[in-house]
Parts: structure tokens; sequence; C-alpha cells
């Protein structure tokens, strides 16, 4: 069944759309296999791999100790020695624990060896606040990872996105981190039934606009959105994009978008200070200061930990409102 | 009977890997090739290292070198079980695993020279020296990395084995010192292997030192060894100055693991002659003269060589032409090194990743 005879319009949650990414990509290939905590008889603490196991065996989908140094090594011999690991490191604050691994031998070991290794690795793992599970369990890390050279970072924040990552992140021979966001489990959207993969490094517009370039990503997109909304009544037209892939950058659809508003805001969950919103920004600067008619505006989360009360992680994570904001401030007409 | 691709021209050193696995399920008495592969496998990492040290020491080598000096035994009893298709991981000190697994001298000195024709093709260096075809999968400069990355080799190799339908499966092989056993890293890689009973041989090498710091100051065990019952797989201790008694204790671990029984823990205590880097080192008093000179009395190379004399293995005019046609090999590979082109900057930023097509 191609694309265009796929029914139109089947609506599938984020959390199912992972589901039916990881199932595909253990179908289309034999060598892939999916391992991390719970993954296997619980189907994931959030669900998302449940009946996989069912489905492809205890040889295939495979519950791991409590160990995320251990999980990460596993893919990186696995992958170095033919295998095509899927692998799920739970909630993204846990990367700490993989961090050598990660960082030091994932990301480097190709490079290290003069490319005779090839790291067919996917990580999963899901990021963000929302869910008041306070500060060791609602991070939006990805910065960490795009500073590190050897890495693919995919943050998809839409059931579409999520379900084509995983097949593209499986199907790459190199390392790739799929960053999920916990507050989008339950959002529904367009999603084909057969395999299909993202083009890496491509930007999506994910609404056209004339005055403001708003870059988003992960759940910020949707906020980004609202606030295109409330300012679109205000008279202000905005350009919505999600760069989807971090690491690498679509440096060109952002530019070529600021050379068409003149003004741009960077928006997202993680840390303001050293994050991704500071990359963008500076190459907005570097690339596109003659189209710029204000400085570049950053709306991100304050430099604290996440907190737990809810009405403290409420003022802590951005929202439409302050990006909206944010945005009148940079064209004056605030 | 195959021959070795590293020999050098004029040494017949039989490629006995096959041999040892074979015949490794009878009771374990090394054969004459045996003994002499062990003693050319050490002669090559002992002038090897003393070579790569001196060249550090006289700047002609950028970086910095440990050297494995004092601890051939170990890898030379472990490798000459493994073929090809069984990986290893190694540790900082690592010229010596790579050479015990036929690392060619001229991409190995290439590589430490930091030349295109290297091993890494100079992306590397000593501490990230590798040869992935031959299942040498790195050097490494954290210490208990490899553990993690070895369980990796040997689920691959249980996966295929089942995918193929073997029981002999390939088995993996990390080699770590004591101070990395108090790494996290490693008691997570011991617990995954023994879960799932992976092929994996855990080679302990004892030195006696986490780098400066000794044993007793950084465990409250003396027998590393002791870790395995933690785990639930057996562990062994062998004098790691002695080639035969490594060749013994490795070789039932890689028995059980290629069949399918599991991982083990083989504690070889052993000690480095030089010091932690280089060969005259950094000038630090932590080991005393009278520790060095007990441990030095038990040189592995010098002991293997007066027991092959006594059984008649070899005469000392045939372990002299050893020595000396190694070091003639390493005279070459060091020309060929110093000769080789320097990588050419503007690839600086090639193998970060793997091209893809729409790359």
């Amino acid at each position: 069944m191609t694309a265009a005879e796929a029914p139109a319009g089947r609506q599938l949650v984020y959390t199912l759309a992972i589901t039916e990414g990881v199932r595909q990509a253990l179908q289309e290939e034999p060598l892939a296999f999916m391992a991390g905590e719970d993954v296997a008889g619980a189907g994931s603490v959030f669900g998302i791999y449940r009946g996989l196991l069912d489905e492809f065996g205890p040889d295939r989908v495979i519950d791991t100790p409590i160990s995320e140094s251990g999980i990460i090594g596993l893919a990186v011999g696995a992958g170095a020695t033919g295998l095509k690991p899927i692998v799920d490191i739970m909630f993204m604050d846990f990367i700490g624990e993989c961090m050598d691994e990660i960082v030091n031998q994932l990301a480097k070991m190709r490079y290290m060896f003069g490319g005779k290794a090839t790291l067919p690795v996917t990580v999963l793992t899901m990021s963000g606040a929302g869910m008041n599970l306070a500060a060791q369990h609602s991070q939006s890390l990805e910065a960490w990872l795009c500073h590190t050279p050897g890495l693919k970072v995919v943050m998809p924040a839409t059931a579409y996105d999520v379900k084509g990552a995983i097949i593209t992140a499986a199907r790459e021979p190199n390392p790739v981190f799929v960053v999920m966001c916990k507050g989008l489990m339950a959002l529904p959207g367009d999603v084909p039934e057969e395999p299909y993969a993202l083009p890496i490094g491509k930007a999506v517009v994910r609404r056209e606009g004339e005055g403001l370039t708003i870059v988003a990503h992960g759940r910020m997109i949707h906020e980004a959105t609202k606030a295109a909304d409330i300012l679109d009544g205000e008279g202000i037209s905005v350009e919505v994009i999600d760069p989807l892939w971090l690491q690498p950058l679509d440096t060109e659809t952002i530019i070529n978008s600021v050379a068409k508003t003149h003004n741009a805001l960077v928006v997202h969950e993680a840390v303001r200070f050293g994050g991704l919103g500071a990359e963008i920004a500076a190459q907005i600067a570097e690339l596109a200061f003659d189209h710029l008619d204000a400085p570049v505006g950053r709306v991100a989360a304050p430099f604290s930990p996440v907190p737990f009360s809810p009405v403290l992680e409420q003022t802590y994570v951005p929202n439409a409102e302050r990006i909206a904001a944010e945005a009148r401030s940079i064209l004056g007409t605030g | 009977m195959p021959w070795r691709s590293d020999a050098p021209d004029g040494v017949p050193i039989p490629l006995c890997a096959e041999a040892a696995v074979a015949n490794s399920s009878q009771a374990m008495e090394p054969s004459e090739e045996v003994l002499k592969d062990l003693h050319f496998r050490m002669v090559r990492i002992r002038h090897f290292e003393e070579e790569a040290g001196r060249l550090m020491e006289q700047g002609k080598s950028p970086g910095a070198l440990h050297l494995y000096i004092g601890e051939e035994a170990v890898a030379s009893g472990v490798m000459v079980h493994l073929s090809d298709q069984d990986q290893i991981t190694s540790t900082h000190r690592g010229h010596g695993h790579l050479v015990a697994k036929g690392g060619e001298f001229k991409k190995m000195y290439a590589e430490l020279f930091g030349r295109e024709t290297g091993y890494n093709k100079g992306r590397g260096g000593s501490m990230h020296i590798s040869n992935v075809d031959a299942g040498m999968l790195g050097a490494n400069g954290i210490v208990a990395a490899g553990p993690p990355i070895a369980v990796g080799a040997a689920f691959s190799n249980k996966y295929f084995a089942r995918m193929e339908g073997r029981d002999s499966m390939n088995v993996a092989v990390p080699f770590f010192g004591d101070g990395a056993t108090n790494e996290g890293a490693f008691h997570e890689a011991a617990n995954m292997a023994a879960i799932w009973k992976l092929p994996v041989v855990f080679i302990c090498e004892n030195n006696g030192y986490g780098e400066f710091t000794p044993q007793a100051e950084h465990q409250a065990i003396s027998d590393v060894a002791d870790r395995a019952a933690g785990y639930g797989m057996p562990g062994v201790i062998c004098d790691g100055m002695d080639a035969v008694a490594v060749w013994e204790a490795a070789g039932e671990a890689i028995e059980r693991a290629r069949s399918g029984g599991g991982p083990t823990l083989v504690e070889c205590k052993t000690y480095r002659f030089v010091d932690h880097v280089g060969l005259r080192g950094i000038g630090l008093h932590y080991r005393t003269d009278e520790e060095l000179e007990e441990w030095r009395a038990r040189d592995p190379i010098p002991q293997h060589e007066q027991r092959m004399i006594e059984m008649g293995v070899m005469t000392a005019d045939e372990i002299q032409a050893v020595h000396d046609a190694v070091m003639a090999d390493i005279t070459e590979s060091i020309e060929f090194a110093e000769n080789s082109p320097l990588p050419d900057p503007a690839n600086l930023l090639n193998d970060v990743y793997t091209p893809t097509a729409a790359s």
C-alpha cells in the first residue's frame, strides 16, 4: 500500500504512534531488537511498547536490569558488531547515568577508529515537564546531546513525526536520539499505516506568516501555534518553524524565514542559558543580521531545576501567553 | 597448519587459535605449538612496548603511552584461544591486547605517530587503537568502559548464533584492571552478562594499583575474583605472570562461554614493570624498589623461555632468533610509520558520521 492509498486521516495518539513505529522497525529489520527497563513484560511505564513482546518474543524485546550504563553499552557493543539496537532510556533525566557511554563511546567510536566502526543505534527517551514529576523526571536535556559530535537528535512533537522519527532512526547507520515529549502522549494526529521515514535534518514549517518567525521545538510547537493564533487576532502574522531535527539543524529554513519576516523568537522548554535557543539565535545573528528589525528574542525555562508544586511548574514552563508577550515586545507592539 | 600473518619472515609461528579451541575440551596441557605461540605473542608485546616508550620519551611519538610491559602473559594467554571472530575490549593500556590479537606493527606504530596509515588513520592514537576487523573493539581512555561494550558484542554473538542455528558462540572478552572494578559500569556489565548467560569472559588484570593508588587503599578485598559471587558467575584466580597459567584459566572460561555456560570472571595477578605512563614515568614514588624487584624476578618472558628450554621445545638459539626477527620487524615498521603520510587537515570532519545516501 502506498501513502496515496492509505486511508485518509487515520488517527493515532502519540503513544500508539510510538508503538507502531517500533513495531514496524522491528518488522522490517531482523537484526533490530529493543531493550530497556520494563519495555517487554510491562510494555514500558508509559505503555508505549505494549504488545511488542508478544509479537517479537523475548529474544528481540528485552527487559534489562535498571542499568542505564549497561543499556547504552549493550547498544554500542551490539551495534558495532552487526545488530541494530533500539534501546529505551525511560526518562531523559536518566541519561546522567549513562553519559560516558553516550558521549565517550557511542558518539565517538566511529571517529576515533578512523571510520572503521558503524553505530546504527536508536535511543528512545521521554522528556519534558507538565506532569508534576519534579526535578528528576521532567527535564529537557536535548542541548547536552546536540553538543556532542557523532549524535543525531530528533524531537518529534506530533504523532506523525514520532512514528516517522523512530523508523528513520532505526534505518539510520548513525546513533540517533529520539527525544519524545511526555506532555504530548495523548495528542492525536494523522498517522499513515505503512512505515515511512522523515528527511533527516529537515525542518517543518508548521504555519506560514509574514511578520515574525517563531522557532520552537518539542512540546513548545503547540504553545507557539497557540500564541500565533492569539497574535493573529491582533493583526500580527506569525510563521512557526519546528526544526524537528536539532542535530543536524536545518539552518537554511530558519534563515529563509527570518529573511522574510525580519523578526525572530526562539522558544523551548529547556533552561534558557546555554539551551538550543542560544545556538539558533547566534546562527540567525550571524547569517541574517541585516534582515533583522529587532534583536532575536528567546522564551525558555528559567535557570532552576523543574519545580514540583503545580503552581510553580506552571510558572516554570513557557506557555502561549508568555510567547505572545515576548513577540509583542520584539515587534514593539506590547 | 595455517601460519600467522603477523609472523616476521623466517619465523614459522603457527596460527594455533583453532587448534587450541578444538582441543580445549580435553585436559588443559599446552602443546609445543601453544607454548611457542604464547612466547611469540609475549616477545612481540615486550619489544613493541619498549620501542614505543623510547619513541615517546624521545619526543618522536606525540601524546602519552600507557605501556603493557610486565603484563604480557595475560593478553597472550587469553588471546591464543580467540579467533578474529571473537571480540575483545581493551583499556588505556591497550597496545599489548592488540599485539596479542595479531596487530600489525606497521599499522600500530603508524597510529602512535598519528599517521594516515595507522589502524585508526591517526584519529585515535594510543588510547583508542583498534582493529574492528579482527574483533579488537578498541583501547579505551575511560576506565571500565569496555565491559558494557563487550556485553553488547556478546549479545550479538548469541543473537547471530541463534539466527544461524549454531551451538558454538563467538566470545567477547573485556580486559580491565583492578581499579575498573570500582566503577559502576563494570558491575552493570557483569550483572547483565550473568542474567542473560552471555558468552563473556571478564579478564581482570590486577596489577595492584589503580593508577598510583594501591589496591588495599582502593578496595576492601584482595581478590577481585570474589566479586564474581555477587553476580552468580564463577570467579577464578590465576598467576598473571605465567602465560601457561593464564592460558589454562582463560581456556576453560572461554570454552564454557562458547558453549552457552555463561560468563566467568578471571583475575590475573600481574604487575606493571614500568610506570603508569611511559618507561621512566613521572617520578612519583608510590612503589618500593624491593616490590619492583620481587615482581621483575617473575618476568613472564624469561620464565616461559626457561620452561621451553627445559622441556626441549625451543633452544636458546631458536628463542634468540624469535627476538631478532621481532626486532627486525619493529625496525622496519617504525621506518614505515615515520615515512607514512600525515592525515590531511582537510579531512578533519570525515567519519564523524557514517555517510548515508541522503547525506
